[in-house]
């Protein structure tokens, strides 16, 4: 077993073997522009750009027309966003989007706000997911774009992408959908759940890191004025030379995806819930973060009660996960993922975001949870929280001195 | 967070983990900090009838500076008179910690709970000599 053991899958996803086995060959003996038109190399390079551009296409029913390839995820979502708001504003300037979306969905909405767009950032449940009722209230006649993720990158959660795209196309709105942690782990139909725009990433699925997508539906037309200008690739979306290799993989990846997604989806369900078992088996006072059923087979994020965020990362050294601690970031702000579910700070920062994937053994697994039920036990010996809770003390009724 | 060898140890190996009878007129307990801020520490001290802190413990919910100031604090208490011991200062355990700057919070707890474990410890004696 390698230590520390991977559990971070929704930060990243290591490259599958066969993914960099298709790839190298671009990088030199295949190499090429695909945009020369005057010789073999560049035919080719086209050619494989194509085929990967149809692969990508395939994962969610869309015709490879519609893909345009990106850098990344945070790419498309900044090009979807602004690309809308930019082309429709004289029909509108009101924008709707959820609290728990990742940060450069939010950030690009929050840099609309000062050119004057209006955006609402909807509440979501403690289950994490959207109330339809608060979503459909939202809507007004000024409503150009709905931006809601497919799948939360902490939390895992699912929003009901079908009902949100139904709704928007009967009300003549565009919908852009952040699947980069959906994409290849769950079905998507681009045309049964009405979605305009849908960004990609390739690291997420097992493809090179530098490459995405996004789907811009061609009917009915959807527009939107380009980021990036320059020689007018990708129709006009994207300029930018196409990186071939990357490309080429970022297709393999998405092709293996799509043959492997209901199996593995059922492996990997199956080893989450062993582990979510196995942890509350052995320690009390667990919380899980998000729904358990409307959720990504690989995501486990749970709240260790009355252990300190960090100190339970420095136990756990020898798993690599993501914490939603403020000690752990930057900001020293707590995940504002789970504030918006309503958990308390001190829950927040107790938090751990498990990330299951194709290579996660069962093996890995039992690693975790035995370390895991061994540390947690230790932190709460020696945390004063759990002696008073076990005392019978309520925590809340407790004047604490802030500091 | 790089820390020092020495928080790593104490947070590894922490001195005087656990509790004393808080019921007991010899023992002082200083709990300090909110759940909200990420830090609660409980500190206690058992002292003899020569005013010496013959025994101290503590538990820390916090960060791992936390639990090792005040394993550090409570090393530092062990042996000492209550005079003594009122002059041990956050920056003495800040330095001994090499904690870097945004974890001193966690020493001026570490001070402040030592601070509240000698007052209860004297409330107590006093409440005891008004009796």
């Amino acid at each position: 077993m390698k230590k520390p053991v991977y559990l971070d899958y929704q930060a990243t996803t290591p490259t599958d073997p066969r993914v960099v086995d298709y790839m190298v060959p671009f990088f030199y003996e295949k190499f090429g522009n695909p945009h020369s038109r005057s010789h073999v190399y560049g035919w080719n390079a086209e050619a494989e750009v194509e085929a990967a551009r149809a692969k990508v296409a395939a994962v969610i029913g869309a015709d490879p027309k519609e893909i345009v390839f990106t850098s990344g995820a945070t790419e498309s979502n900044n090009t979807a966003i602004k690309g809308i708001a930019s082309f429709y504003k004289d029909q509108g300037n009101h924008i709707i989007t959820v609290q728990t979306e990742h940060k450069c969905v939010l950030d690009t909405c929050r840099h609309l706000e000062q050119e004057g767009f209006d955006v609402t950032y909807l509440p979501v449940e403690a289950n994490g997911l959207l109330d339809m009722e608060k979503f459909k209230s939202a809507i007004t006649d000024k409503t150009i774009l709905v931006s809601v993720m497919a799948a939360n990158n902490e939390i895992g959660v699912l929003q009901p992408i079908a009902e949100i795209g139904a709704i928007c196309r009967e009300k003549g709105i565009k919908f852009h959908t952040d699947a980069a942690q959906a994409f290849g782990k769950i079905p998507l139909d681009v045309d049964a759940m009405n979605i305009d725009l849908l960004s990609i990433s390739g690291h997420k699925v097992y493809g090179p890191q530098g490459i995405g997508a996004l789907y811009v539906r061609r009917k009915p037309r959807v527009r939107l004025n380009a980021l990036i200008n320059g020689g007018g690739q990708e129709r006009g979306m994207r300029s930018g030379t196409l990186p071939l290799a990357l490309i080429a993989g970022f297709g393999k990846a998405a092709e293996i995806a799509q043959a492997e997604m209901a199996e593995e989806h059922t492996r990997l369900l199956k080893l989450r819930e062993y582990m979510y078992e196995e942890i509350t088996k052995r320690l009390p006072a667990i919380i899980l973060n998000g729904d358990r059923e409307q959720r990504l087979a690989g995501n486990l994020n749970l709240s260790f009660s009355y252990v300190e965020g960090e100190s339970l990362m420095m136990a756990i050294k020898e798993l690599a996960v993501s914490s939603g601690s403020a000690c752990t970031s930057a900001s020293l702000e707590p995940s504002y993922v789970l504030r918006a579910l309503g958990v308390e700070d001190e829950l927040a920062h107790s938090s751990i975001r498990f990330g299951l994937g194709r290579f996660t053994t069962k093996e890995d697994v039992d690693f975790a949870v035995n370390l895991l039920a061994d540390k947690v036990q230790k932190l709460r010996e020696m945390s004063p929280l759990w002696e008073m809770v076990q005392e019978g003390v309520d925590l809340k009724s407790v004047k604490w001195a802030a500091h | 967070m790089a820390y020092s060898t020495k928080v790593i140890d104490h947070y590894e190996n922490p001195r005087n983990v656990g509790a004393l009878d808080k019921n007991d007129p010899t023992v002082g307990t200083g709990l300090v900090g909110a759940p909200a801020c990420g830090d609660v520490m409980k500190l206690q001290i058992k002292v003899n009838d020569d005013g010496v802190i013959e025994d101290a413990k503590f538990k820390t919910f916090g960060c791992g500076s936390a639990i090792a100031s005040s394993s550090l604090a409570t090393e530092l208490l062990k042996g000492r008179t209550l005079d003594e011991a009122t002059t041990i200062k956050n920056s003495d355990i800040a330095a001994e910690l090499a904690l870097p700057p945004v974890k001193i919070h966690c020493s001026v707890l570490a001070e402040d709970a030592i601070r509240a474990a000698i007052a209860d410890y004297q409330a107590k004696k006093g409440l005891k000599a008004s009796a």
